[in-house]
């Protein structure tokens, strides 16, 4: 798809680039002139992502690379530099090197902490992903108010996330909950749907997946639309009944969408901070707290706010991700996928 | 949820619809053109769709019921018995809602409009051009995309103190972009892929300058696209809750995803107030949503398949 810019612009016979390629004819010493030249038949394409690597550099570059510097200190709300009145207080952490990695990869919390996140992450995007795909094909076809299921099943992307969240508080109240009124007319006990740590690990699990089938819905869709006909039509006439014609078409069809798909939901959930943070703040006790969470808790809940402490799980939580991230794309590559 | 394979099954032994046999006339109902369904399978689909659909719909629809109750009986199971708008009034008049609503609608409009303006350009230079740099930027985009809000908060929180930024828009505006825009360029360039390069060559026989043909040819015929990113973007901003959460203090500078926290929290529960304010901010996104959702489909799949 890429169209060399050199190659273009040459091709256009423009300015600048016919200003590059003379320079390069007369210049002899190597280096700069290709740098110029490049700068000369670049540079548009580099102004045009200018502005996102401004601001991908300054917002997320600085804050990463000070959060890497913090996670190394002890630093916490009563040690960093801060103003209270008209008294300015220096900063007075320290350096601690890695004790901070150390303190958390030792305790019984992160391990406990990682194992929930990696139970709800793969549940999510495991269920979502099934009910996604299976709601997709139940639509691809010929069928009686097609477009009106679609927006009913879509309906849940379209009203915001928190909106929603505060919407299943409602519903999973244990005293007047419309759920355990329903279960209490058919004679079954209140479930303590958020007080009870399995339960409200079910809970949290329930909601992220009824936010996250809809766009699973809508991609597979369109995975599905994609796929050519004739295929299926060829199939049929080689006699391969439903289930072979989902296996060996549908599903390899689907593959190159549902890879993106799972890889950017599972990074979602893994992330997931709204769901959980809204529905229990992580309670009950710690039971539903994912490692985003936690490390939220860390710097703006507790007290004093252990800002190093946060600093380290963020960074832990990056590497894990970014592990995940070269494992997947490295799995993709090895099946023939380019790129 | 298993009737999607048995929907067909009852078609697929049909050996009549194949055209080159002529279908024996001892058998005439067995002929079903290719794709028909037998009525069991039909009655199957629509009930696993039915279910699917209320469980989509019916927590919504519940939260629109109870806003119209008394907060008395937020939780009765009743339909609306005393149907009221004291809610919607309460919340308009006496609380701080129109304010919160006032900084997300300026939040998030200019997070859109900034946000699909410079994702579609990046989308574009890395769609059509190999410069150097392309392949880092590309990662870098996708990386950013996986970074947790737990590693940056501490040190964004810092920063934008410095700056003086806490509590202003400006600094969420900015703190958004980073979340929305990685995406959105992706999205854009799959999008922008989908365009044949031959409108760009055209563009440029033409005497256009690249800004020029990226302006006047390729962005109107991208405008589905430019839907999309200015969707994804918009619904970014108007449900994130983390960074509005540690960043926006002080009642009247909270946005709406931070004020409605303060209607049910540990303290109180005014659950009147809250789903009266929550429908008023669901309703204009679920209509956006409706507009472009056509598009999402595309967009989406464009970004998709093509990564």
């Amino acid at each position: 798809m890429a169209v060399d810019s050199s190659r273009s612009l040459a091709k256009a016979a423009d300015a600048p680039g016919a200003r590059g390629r003379g320079r390069r004819t007369g210049d002899t010493g190597k280096t700069p002139g290709r740098l110029r030249r490049s700068l000369s038949t670049h540079w548009y394409a580099w102004a045009m992502v200018a502005p996102v690597v401004a601001v991908i550099g300054v917002i997320i570059g600085y804050p990463l690379v000070r959060g890497l510097y913090l996670s190394t200190t002890d630093a916490n709300e009563a040690n960093v530099e801060r103003t209270i009145g008209m008294n300015h207080i220096p900063a007075t952490y320290k350096s601690v090197g890695l004790d901070n990695y150390t303190a958390v990869l030792s305790d019984g919390i992160f391990w406990d902490r990682l194992t929930w996140t990696i139970v709800w992450t793969v549940s999510c995007v495991a269920i979502s992903f099934g009910l996604g795909l299976v709601l997709a094909n139940m639509l691809n076809r010929k069928l009686a108010g097609r477009s009106l299921y679609r927006m009913a099943l879509i309906l849940p992307w379209a009203v915001p996330a928190f909106v929603s969240v505060f919407t299943w508080r409602l519903l999973f109240n244990e005293k007047n909950g419309i759920l355990n009124k329903i279960l209490a007319g058919g004679g079954i006990d209140a479930i303590p749907w958020l007080n009870d740590p399995t339960w409200a690990k079910l809970s949290v699990i329930t909601v992220n997946v009824w936010l996250g089938v809809p766009f699973m819905l809508v991609a597979m869709l369109g995975g599905l639309q994609s796929i050519p006909g004739e295929l299926y039509e060829a199939a049929e006439m080689d006699g391969a009944n439903a289930w072979q014609r989902f296996r060996h078409i549908t599903l390899p069809g689907l593959r190159t969408v549902s890879s993106t798909v799972i890889l950017i939901s599972g990074i979602w959930t893994f992330n997931m901070f709204p769901v959980i943070f809204l529905l229990t703040r992580g309670g009950p006790g710690d039971a539903t707290e994912i490692l985003v969470t936690y490390a939220y808790r860390l710097s703006f809940v507790v007290s004093p706010r252990d800002f190093a402490g946060s600093a380290a799980w963020g960074v832990i939580i990056l590497a894990l991700l970014s592990l995940f991230a070269v494992v997947y794309r490295r799995a993709l590559r090895k099946q023939g996928e380019v790129w | 949820m298993t009737t999607m394979t048995d929907t067909n099954t009852p078609s697929t032994p049909s050996t009549p619809s194949t055209p080159a046999k002529t279908p024996p006339p001892s058998r005439p109902r067995k002929t079903r053109a290719r794709g028909e369904r037998g009525p069991l399978a039909s009655v199957a689909l629509h009930a696993a769709l039915l279910i699917a659909s209320a469980t989509a719909v019916l927590p919504p629809l519940w939260l629109l019921v109870t806003s119209f109750k008394p907060t008395s009986e937020a939780f009765s199971t009743d339909l609306v018995k005393d149907f009221t708008f004291r809610n919607y009034d309460h919340v308009v008049n006496d609380t701080e809602f129109l304010n919160w609503l006032g900084n997300s609608l300026l939040v998030v409009g200019l997070t859109t409009v900034i946000g699909v303006f410079i994702s579609a350009t990046t989308g574009y230079a890395v769609s059509r051009f190999k410069f150097p740099g392309m392949r880092p930027l590309m990662w870098l985009l996708l990386i950013t995309q996986m970074f947790p809000v737990a590693v940056l908060i501490v040190p964004l929180y810092n920063l934008l103190a410095s700056l003086g930024l806490l509590n202003q828009p400006v600094g969420l505006v900015v703190t958004y972009l980073t979340i929305a825009v990685p995406f959105c360029a992706w999205m854009m360039k799959g999008y922008f892929d989908t365009i044949p390069v031959e409108i760009d060559e055209a563009g440029r026989v033409d005497g256009l300058n690249p800004f020029g043909t990226f302006w006047r040819l390729i962005v109107p015929l991208a405008k589905p696209g430019l839907a999309v990113t200015g969707f994804y973007s918009f619904i970014t901003g108007w449900a994130e809750v983390a960074y509005a959460s540690a960043f926006m203090t002080g009642e009247e500078n909270l946005t709406l995803a931070g004020g409605l926290q303060t209607f049910v929290n540990q303290y109180t529960s005014d659950w009147g107030s809250l789903t009266a304010s929550a429908v008023i901010v669901a309703v204009p996104a679920a209509v956006i949503f409706g507009f472009v959702q056509r598009h999402l489909v595309s967009g989406l799949t464009a970004g998709a398949t093509k990564s």
